[in-house]
């Protein structure tokens, strides 16, 4: 062959290369990837609080129903985007065929899972950043956070556990019609029915005990204590159950991934 | 060492058994071609060893690499040119083939990078998005992917499908030159000679084994004749056994020498059998292929 280098090997560039190719893939696209789904979040905010700001009372009175939905709205779009990027990355490869390109190299199930969730979280925070940011407009104050460093650990472990279910519906999705019913039968009710829009003790007792069977409810109401240092559980408790099912989520993905269900036949 | 090591491989899917205990050994260096029809398991078997399909039964090594408990560096040694034309369509050529010899580990490679794209006549197309290329282009990238690695052993199954017959020449100049520098080619095609021509040795499959693996040239010799094309209503009842591909009227038939020829004259003559086009050729290796996917048992 000829004399041209085939290049240096470093240890541990190749899931690097996966983690930049799933940045690149989901930034070269960042006008649906990132601008729509801060748009969507601000129309949210702009209808929600305009019905209901002054109807609604949060946490005793204590916080303003506009600031109450704030960082629902920032959790919301973290969750969702990072499901999306796991997810329809996977599936697209998948259905497109060119998964391949992955499945041939010498990356581990570890490397493909980090790589894949790295990517799905990253997405995640960029565009609850970005709505954070058009949001602050409405209320300033949320800048002043007591517990900033609660709000970031419920920010990375909720997109983690959301890139996460992304890989195994990917993981488990034939095809997009499938990948969408997961989207709208799970994803979409466990995250409207866990307190974006409303604080549990507000909802009958049936229904308050139903919510803490979901675990996004844990993610928003930890995310949530950051920005006012109250929640309707202690963020302990949230922070333990958010943990446990982020560890029993990638313990899951890790085997499926071993294993190459429904990716090496 | 043994380039590829296959031991009695078996591989079922649902009610099909793909492969049935096949046994497969290709020397370092060697120009090996894995020829049989469709579904008689030469994609099921590159899949096995490049880690896509899990064996049933069997291993597999690649330069003494187990392809399951020693993956890593199996992979690592292998390249292989997929049949279906598969692309990622948010990235450029050169994205492309930057990325996958990122996922071996590998940056700082833009000279050998540039000169894949030089062989394969990709070089004005690097900066193109993946979906603008045509299929003969999208085929030569994942000839270009395959190869980002240099993997001592490449696997090209059905390479040079929808490729034009001058890049297909380029391309064929591309990996003998590959394989006068040691690499070892494995190649499955339906283009037969083009085997013919560049393949050492060859191995046959039909429904899931291998039943024919020798030389090309041996095999060539053990059918050794000719091939009448005749173009007719139909054909002697006693020649039926000899014909060995029929096409809408027009019969391949093998004889074993010229004085054959004579006789298939007179049965065509007494059945009164008019001819409408008759040329004889050489057997080649499609009439090889043909007689022994016709009677395996033949077969050297």
């Amino acid at each position: 062959m000829s004399a041209a280098s085939v290049g240096v090997h470093i240890q541990g560039h190749g899931w690097l290369t996966l983690l930049y190719k799933e940045l690149l893939r989901f930034w070269k696209v960042s006008l649906q990837t990132i601008a729509a789904p801060i748009l969507s979040a601000l129309l949210y905010l702009l209808i929600f609080s305009h019905v209901l700001e002054g109807r609604v009372s949060v946490y005793d009175g204590r916080v303003t129903y506009t600031a109450f939905l704030v960082p629902g709205l920032v959790m919301m779009a973290v969750l969702q985007n990072a499901f999306a990027n796991s997810s329809s990355s996977l599936i697209q490869s998948k259905v497109s065929g060119n998964l391949i390109f992955v499945l041939l190299t010498p990356l581990s199930a570890g490397n493909i899972f980090s790589a894949y969730v790295l990517g799905a979280m990253v997405r995640g925070l960029v565009v609850g950043l970005g709505v954070f940011a058009v949001t602050l407009w409405f209320d300033p104050s949320l800048l002043a956070m007591p517990h900033p460093l609660w709000a970031i650990a419920f920010a990375l472990l909720g997109s983690a556990i959301l890139g996460t279910l992304g890989l195994i519906a990917g993981i488990w999705a034939d095809k997009f019609e499938q990948l969408s019913a997961f989207q709208n039968f799970v994803i979409m009710p466990l995250t409207f029915l866990s307190g974006v829009f409303y604080s549990i003790h507000s909802l009958p007792p049936f229904w308050q005990a139903l919510s803490h069977w979901n675990p996004f409810f844990y993610m928003i109401d930890g995310f949530r204590y950051g920005f006012f240092g109250v929640s309707d559980v202690s963020p302990w408790t949230s922070f333990a159950i958010v943990i446990v099912f982020c560890v029993t989520l990638a313990a899951t993905a890790l085997t499926l991934l071993r294993r190459g269900w429904k990716l090496r036949h | 060492m043994l380039a590829v090591d296959v031991t009695d491989v078996a591989r079922r899917f649902g009610s099909v058994q793909a492969l049935d205990g096949v046994d497969l050994a290709v020397q370092e260096g060697e120009f090996f071609g894995l020829l049989g029809p469709n579904g008689a398991g030469k994609t099921t078997l590159i899949s096995i060893l490049a880690g896509l399909t899990r064996a049933d039964r069997g291993s597999a090594r690649i330069l003494g690499h187990d392809v399951v408990t020693d993956y890593r560096d199996a992979r690592r040694k292998l390249g292989v040119v997929p049949q279906e034309l598969v692309f990622d369509p948010f990235f450029t050529v050169r994205e492309t083939l930057a990325m996958q010899a990122g996922y071996f580990g590998l940056r700082a490679n833009t000279a050998w990078i540039d000169e894949i794209l030089h062989h394969l006549d990709l070089t004005a197309k690097a900066n193109a998005n993946m979906r603008s290329l045509s299929g003969g282009m999208k085929r030569r990238v994942l000839v270009g992917q395959a190869l980002v690695h240099k993997p001592p052993v490449i696997v090209l199954d059905e390479p040079t499908a929808g490729v034009d017959v001058e890049l297909r020449q380029n391309l064929w100049g591309f990996i003998r030159k590959l394989n006068r520098d040691g690499h070892t080619i494995i190649l499955t095609t339906h283009y037969l000679e083009e085997a013919e021509a560049l393949c050492g040795r060859i191995a046959m499959l039909k429904a899931g084994r291998v039943v024919a693996l020798d030389t090309t040239q041996n095999l060539l010799a053990q059918f050794a004749g000719l091939t009448v094309r005749l173009a007719a209503a139909r054909v002697p009842a006693a020649w039926q056994a000899r014909i060995v591909k029929q096409d809408a009227g027009l019969f391949h038939i093998g004889l074993d020498h010229y004085g054959e020829l004579e006789t298939l004259l007179a049965a065509l003559r007494n059945e009164n059998i008019a001819i409408a086009e008759l040329a004889l050729a050489a057997t080649d290796l499609e009439q090889v292929f043909l007689r022994i996917m016709k009677n395996p048992e033949t077969a050297p």
